[in-house]
């Protein structure tokens, strides 16, 4: 992938996304003031473990949240796909449901959820050309089969007819790539995609995603747990934590030298077989839990499980998001101290 | 053959039978287990890695008699365990014991921590109330729980934590030998090196045989002394784990461990996909039942079905490819 120049005006801008749930356990921040850019034809991977506020990052963008007072959404999603930058979460219901599934798609984890189990997936591809291209439902047809021929499914004619429970998993993720790409949108959100398949699926998968992304030039949000991917498709990433951004970089110098202890930690938990001893040891696990979303702890919400945090600092304010020289934003009050 | 192996498994096929087929014609079966054979040594942790479908779930339930094997022999410490009565084979129960992959699931919700982690002695019929308490808070605190936990619930915990309160129940008979299917499958990152370690831990201390069963090479190849990896039912590549990962000679091990992604950006793109599914199952393909995926197929691969035949010491593959160079 050719380096995209910084001067390119990003194609989504998020700025201070914040989303609150009110549950009866109390209130929770699952995503808490994140920014970022995304430029086109660039793969962002927002990295983290489950209540990191990545797949509620992703929904609030798409719009998909349940809204009303029990939830919250904040801050703006400045979209510049097809012409001027509209912020997406002001955009009526109306001018919404004409971005989403056209110019910003999603593809989720788990494909027998989000398909429908009872229409073949011809017709649920060609659903979305005939609502936003107004293409007859014939000619939306053929479009499917291209679109199922594109993500590398055998025989496209005659899997239209097919019900989703008739594909393997695998089948079923081209299946949904195939939908979200029906109307080449410039945003392709995808939420862990592959997590529910084995690794050799997997890599097909992650082969398919990079393959169109460098014909259609759309930008990717891929959001994931697994470290290993994010190395292999990122070009820069998001960390989060506790529903915060602690760390965002390119990807090269974010494995090669993180800069935050959440980053750290969390890269020196993953074991590696080519840094695989001869002894079997013991990896280097972070010590503790997740924080009860609902009451976290003050300061930096990493604190209580980081081996660098010193009391009167750490567990006072939440760190502000500081800009390093190479560009990458950490939100640690001792980063700069650490790296030293 | 009874040199002194905890486990020894020969030839073991497990088939389930399943719809479909013709009236009056042969029921179709899933063979989930094609001919399984294995020798686990007391204290040794052997990892077992494949994809779905691969039988290896089956595989653990199966030593375990949670499955009734459909032939071949399982020998458990010198007796042979493949038809014993469920009574028979009740003494030997404590001796081997199961942690599951789901730790919301494995645990009952209504039930306290404590009864939980004490139902495998109330089972047997162990000790008395103040004694199971005494066995329960020694359990808690070997996995790094609070011996407080007993009065509280399993929805009071995290999933690592529910995980810890799995392996103290598994561990409080004081087996010898475990099956661990997909331990931390379901943990966040920096859970599952906690539970690994743990693992590791109480393998070392308490002598445990572990059979390790996973789809993540990297975890398994972290925990094990020798992997096997399996494939539709078989084991196609056995031994060191050390020589399995530094000279993988069947072609399904090298495509799985080119398919695992590392985390290191230099190291990006350097892949062999393998192309298309696991086939089924109910109908494998003839001779080896790689081959409608193996890069290095030919024709001669679906005539005969291929044995494991040694590759250096300990370290064997099923691959006609080995046998012409051997």
């Amino acid at each position: 992938m050719p380096p995209i120049p910084d001067s390119d005006p990003p194609l989504l801008r998020v700025r201070d996304l914040a989303v609150r749930f009110h549950t009866d356990g109390g209130v929770v921040n699952a995503v808490d003031g994140v920014s970022f850019d995304l430029r086109r034809g660039e793969t962002l991977a927002i990295v983290g473990e489950s209540g990191s506020g990545k797949s509620v990052t992703g929904l609030a963008i798409m719009r998909l949240l349940p809204g009303g007072p029990g939830c919250v959404v904040d801050g703006e999603v400045l979209f510049a796909g097809g012409g001027a930058a509209r912020d997406l979460l002001r955009l009526d219901a109306d001018a919404m449901r004409r971005v989403r599934g056209d110019r910003v798609a999603m593809v989720f984890q788990e494909p027998m959820t989000s398909l429908n189990p009872v229409h073949p997936i011809g017709a649920q591809i060609a659903e979305a050309l005939v609502h936003h291209r107004g293409l007859a439902q014939r000619v939306a047809l053929d479009r499917a089969t291209e679109l199922l021929e594109r993500v590398g499914i055998p025989e496209p004619r005659r899997r239209l007819a097919s019900f989703p429970h008739q594909l393997s998993g695998g089948m079923r993720q081209r299946a949904m790539i195939a939908m979200a790409l029906s109307c080449d949108p410039d945003v392709l959100i995808a939420d862990e995609p592959t997590t529910a398949l084995d690794v050799t699926i997997q890599a097909q998968i992650l082969e398919l995603i990079a393959d169109l992304q460098r014909q259609s030039g759309m930008a990717v949000i891929f959001i994931t747990h697994n470290l290993g991917v994010v190395a292999e498709i990122a070009d820069r990433v998001l960390v989060m934590y506790a529903g915060r951004a602690m760390e965002r970089a390119e990807v090269a110098p974010l494995f090669a030298q993180p800069a935050h202890p959440y980053t750290a930690g969390l890269l020196a938990s993953v074991p590696r077989l080519d840094q695989r001893g001869t002894v079997r040891q013991g990896l280097t696990a972070i010590p503790g839990n997740m924080p009860d979303p609902t009451r976290l702890p003050e300061g930096c919400a990493f604190h209580p499980r980081c081996t660098h945090a010193v009391a009167g600092t750490c567990d006072q304010a939440v760190p502000a998001a500081e800009t390093s020289a190479d560009g990458r934003m950490v939100r640690c009050a001792r980063w700069r101290e650490l790296r030293a | 053959m009874s040199g002194g192996a905890l486990l020894e498994v020969d030839g073991l096929e497990k088939w389930f039978p399943v719809a479909g087929g013709r009236l009056f014609g042969p029921r179709p079966r899933l063979r989930a287990l094609d001919g399984v054979s294995l020798t686990m040594q007391r204290g040794e942790v052997l990892g077992v890695v494949g994809e779905s479908g691969s039988g290896k779930t089956t595989l653990g339930r199966a030593v375990l008699r949670l499955l009734e094997p459909s032939a071949g022999r399982i020998v458990f410490d010198g007796t042979d365990i493949t038809t014993l009565s469920r009574r028979r084979m009740r003494p030997l129960r404590p001796r081997m014991q199961l942690v599951f992959q789901d730790p919301f699931a494995s645990l009952n919700p209504r039930m306290t921590v404590g009864s939980i982690v004490a139902a495998p002695l109330v089972v047997q019929g162990r000790g008395d109330r103040a004694e199971r308490a005494r066995a329960v808070a020694e359990a808690l605190e070997m996995v790094g729980l609070p011996a407080r936990a007993a009065e509280r619930f399993p929805h009071e915990f995290s999933g690592g934590q529910r995980q810890r309160i799995g392996i103290a129940r598994a561990l409080i008979l004081r087996p010898d030998f475990l099956v661990a299917d997909e331990p931390v499958s379901a943990l966040d990152v920096s859970i599952q090196a906690q539970v690994v370690n743990l693992l590791l831990e109480l393998q070392q201390r308490l002598g445990l045989a572990i059979m390790f069963i996973g789809h993540d090479l990297a975890v398994v190849g972290h925990i094990s002394e020798r992997i096997a990896v399996m494939y539709l039912g078989r084991i196609v590549e056995m031994g060191p784990t050390d020589e399995v990962l530094a000279r993988p000679a069947h072609p399904y091990t090298k495509a799985l461990f080119a398919a695992a992604p590392v985390p290191d950006p230099a190291r990006r793109g350097r892949r062999v996909l393998l192309s298309g599914d696991v086939p089924s199952p109910i109908d494998p393909p003839s001779g080896c039942a790689f081959r409608t995926r193996c890069p290095q197929a030919m024709s001669a691969c679906a005539d005969g079905r291929p044995e494991l035949r040694p590759v250096s010491t300990g370290h064997a593959a099923a691959c006609i490819l080995l046998n012409a160079t051997t």
